[in-house]
């Protein structure tokens, strides 16, 4: 079964615990400026809502790449860059309609979300459940179960 | 590991900076952040410096847990000595600013002598620059950090800024990081604004990392999120209600200050309480608060972000203040609500907006603005001096125009700057003044919980709960249950209080934590993180050590064991209504019990024992 992050952007502090454990596992430092996974702060609308990549499944950045450096592994379901064959020319970074594929200085390479090969760091580090990593076919069965609750006329009636 | 070992002097007066080793023989006694800045101001100043003068020096610092996983791991701390106290001032605070200055590179920041112009000081990693600030000066901060976003065209910036409140000579103007978190207390902002420095922008992108064993840190950091994620203070109450959670508490027990302290109950705390934040508002029928918020790394998130009713009269035709922004704690609301006798949460709201806005201590500003209203209702000051303005208790446009009036420092605001106790002196009335060392107190009275008597009475920043908390056991029963009207075992309580938490304060969390961890919890996170080895006792003795040496620096500084007392009206005015009815505070029963524990002499001067036991410098 592929899982996927399923992002519930209400339940987020802006405590970036997320971005420090995804740079942690991936660069070996505390660094949110190398995290792949990114909370943006709408000060004005009170609103912190947590962005990553959401692995498509034809997947733009993967088709641009003249390399073939981006390939599907199977059994996550999430694009990942070879590192080995990766030559940093960056056309995934303008292919991509999200943003969330993007280039290392340090490296010379190109970094994205790879859901840590099945256990995506961010979620376990997340206080609040906004991020969660659930059934890839289930993403929206929570709003589905807000919803239902909502629309369930006959219980509000029964009050 | 953990520290990035490296320190940034600037120069203010040559313009020149210039990076070097951190004193890592010093961060093995003193830690980091509050500690460690304090042993290189001792080091490097002059305690009888003026403290708005060239002389005196401002250090931006860090902790060894800045910018790490740990929970609330983003804090640091502005040591310099404080011109509203003549004490040496800490004043610790959260956001991003911390992190990102540890992400570039840099345990903490040095800042000496006195720019001839206007500047701020820029870094990206491990460049630092000073850059003509001419445009800044006279915006406020949020004006500030928007112009200096726009100008580098990096919205990944973090800033800190001093307003038009500091500009002006503001003695409790502070410095404001990330729009609406503050280096708050004892006037670390006009320090910033006397040497031409408005503004310290970082952006980091280096990384923190060198933990010592990362496995076990790792390990140890999931762990005590979970502690805090299963506490009911840290996992439960401050997330919903935030620090405002405890006004309703503090008033059932009659230890919520009212009217400058007069009364120990305020009518109004229900309208003006965490739970009052959540209530649909009969004007736009939204609750005052959008949504709780955390600091950088914090897995509590107790702070506020809320907006104002756009038809409340203080934000009429200011669209500019329509939005969200940062809201009310509780000593914010406090010392701007049942202190002042306001019972309007938009005001006060308005004015904690204003407070942000502009960088002042709101419990300065709310406990000044108290004192001003019992001498307006005295007739020592008058309309005269107000133009016009009625400045009576329980007035919420009376509140709201003395903070646009100190926030600009215009007029009667330049005297409501000078904080409660120059301005109840001026006005012939200096009893009238809620202070310690001339400080403002903070939002708990000492009649009804006795213990906080002696913490006001020894903080080595004047008036302050946060040096050692003893309403968690006195109120809360955290760790363990204290009887908050007798005095009894409270010199004990204070003593360890202040160690443990000089002890958090210098490593770079907050010390909100310890509703929930105790040294036993921080400690495996801290041994797993730093070179060395720490254990409880090695923190407590860090603590004790820090306690001391700013002690030494108060007593070289001119303050005395004279100092360490209580305005009269909390020891002979006695609480009027509550539990706590008929009792004063019981600071003579708990002082030279308190100098005992501290091996102090009976005036409360430091001996050459304790001064060899922690090896202080001379």
């Amino acid at each position: 079964m592929q899982r996927s992050l399923y992002i519930d952007a209400d339940k987020c502090t802006g405590c970036l615990q997320c971005e420090m454990a995804c740079s942690f596992e991936n660069e070996g430092v505390f660094n949110p400026a190398k995290s792949r996974i990114k909370v943006f702060n709408f000060h004005q609308e009170g609103r912190f809502v947590p962005y990553t990549c959401t692995q498509c499944d034809e997947a733009w950045c993967m088709a641009a790449c003249p390399v073939d450096a981006i390939t599907m592994n199977r059994e996550t379901g999430a694009m990942e860059v070879s590192d080995a064959t990766c030559v940093g020319c960056k056309v995934c970074t303008i292919a991509c309609p999200f943003g969330t594929i993007n280039y290392n200085q340090d490296s010379g390479k190109v970094i994205k979300c790879d859901l840590c090969g099945g256990d995506p760091e961010c979620a376990k580090a997340c206080p609040t459940e906004a991020i969660t990593y659930v059934d890839a076919d289930a993403t929206g069965l929570d709003k589905m179960r807000a919803w239902a609750e909502k629309t369930d006329n006959a219980a509000k009636a029964a009050h | 590991m953990a520290w990035a070992k490296k320190l940034l002097r600037v120069n203010l007066a040559k313009g020149e900076v210039a990076s070097e080793p951190l004193n890592m023989e010093w961060a093995g006694e003193y830690i980091g952040q509050r500690g460690l800045a304090t042993r290189y101001l001792v080091a490097e100043t002059d305690p009888k410096c003026d403290p708005l003068g060239a002389d005196n020096k401002m250090i931006f610092a860090t902790g060894p847990l800045t910018g790490t996983a740990v929970s609330t791991g983003g804090r640091y701390s502005v040591i310099t000595k404080s011109p509203l106290t003549g004490a040496v001032a800490c004043s610790n605070s959260g956001g991003f600013l911390g992190a990102e200055l540890k992400s570039a590179g840099w345990d903490m920041i040095i800042f000496e002598g006195k720019s001839p112009k206007p500047v701020m000081l820029r870094i990206v990693n491990e460049r630092a620059e000073l850059v003509d600030a001419a445009d800044l000066w006279g915006k406020s901060v949020w004006e500030t950090d928007k112009l200096i976003h726009d100008k580098y065209q990096d919205a990944q910036i973090r800033i800190a800024a001093v307003g038009r409140a500091a500009e002006s000579g503001c003695l409790y103007s502070a410095i404001i990081n990330d729009l609406h978190r503050a280096a708050g207390r004892s006037g670390v902002g006009a320090v910033m604004a006397s040497k031409n420095l408005k503004a310290v922008a970082v952006r980091g992108s280096r990384g923190v990392g060198g933990v010592k064993d990362p496995a076990r840190f790792m390990k140890s950091v999931a762990e005590q999120k979970k502690v805090l994620a299963e506490n009911p203070v840290t996992g439960k109450g401050l997330p919903a209600l935030g620090t405002q959670v405890l006004m309703n508490v503090v008033n059932e027990i009659g230890a919520l200050p009212a009217n400058n302290m007069r009364d120990v109950q305020f009518d109004g705390a229900s309208k003006i309480s965490g739970e009052a934040m959540l209530e649909p508002r009969p004007g736009d029928g939204k609750p005052n608060l959008t949504t709780n918020a955390a600091c950088f790394g914090c897995t509590i998130a107790c702070g506020r972000i809320s907006t104002i009713d756009k038809n409340h009269f203080s934000v009429e035709n200011k669209p500019e203040y329509w939005g969200n922004s940062g809201g009310l704690e509780y000593e914010a609301a406090w010392a701007m609500g049942a202190d002042t006798g306001v019972s309007d949460m938009d005001a006060i709201t308005y004015t904690n907006f204003i407070c942000n806005e502009d960088g002042m201590d709101p419990i300065s500003f709310g406990a000044t603005v108290a004192a001003a209203m019992e001498l307006f209702e005295l007739g020592a000051i008058t309309t005269k001096q107000t133009g016009g303005v009625e400045l009576k208790f329980g007035s919420a446009e009376a509140l709201t125009w003395c903070a646009d009036q100190v926030a600009t420092g215009q007029g009667f605001g330049k005297e409501l700057g000078l904080g409660s106790k120059r301005l109840c002196e001026k006005y012939g009335h200096p009893e009238l003044s809620m202070t310690v060392k001339g400080q403002e107190f903070p939002a708990y009275d000492p009649r009804g919980i006795q213990g906080m008597g002696l913490t006001y009475a020894t903080s080595n920043r004047g008036a302050c709960h946060l040096r050692s908390y003893t309403v968690a056991s006195e109120v809360l029963g955290i760790p363990e249950k204290t009887d908050p009207l007798v005095t009894d075992g409270k010199a004990g309580l204070v003593k360890a209080f202040q160690d443990a938490t000089a002890a958090v304060d210098s490593l770079g969390i907050c010390v909100f934590t310890t509703f929930a961890w105790t040294l036993d919890n921080i400690a495996p996170q801290v041994d797993a993180a730093c070179d060395g080895e720490w254990s409880v006792d090695r923190l407590l003795e860090a603590g004790e050590r820090i306690w001391n040496l700013e002690r030494d620096y108060n007593m070289k500084a001119g303050i005395s064991g004279a100092d360490d007392k209580l305005p009269e009206r909390l020891l002979k005015e006695a609480a009027k209504t509550g539990p706590a009815k008929g009792k004063v505070n019981g600071l003579e029963k708990m002082l030279p019990e308190y100098y005992k524990l501290r091996g102090w002499t009976k005036d409360g001067q430091l001996t050459d024992k304790v001064r060899k036991q922690f090896a202080l410098p001379a």
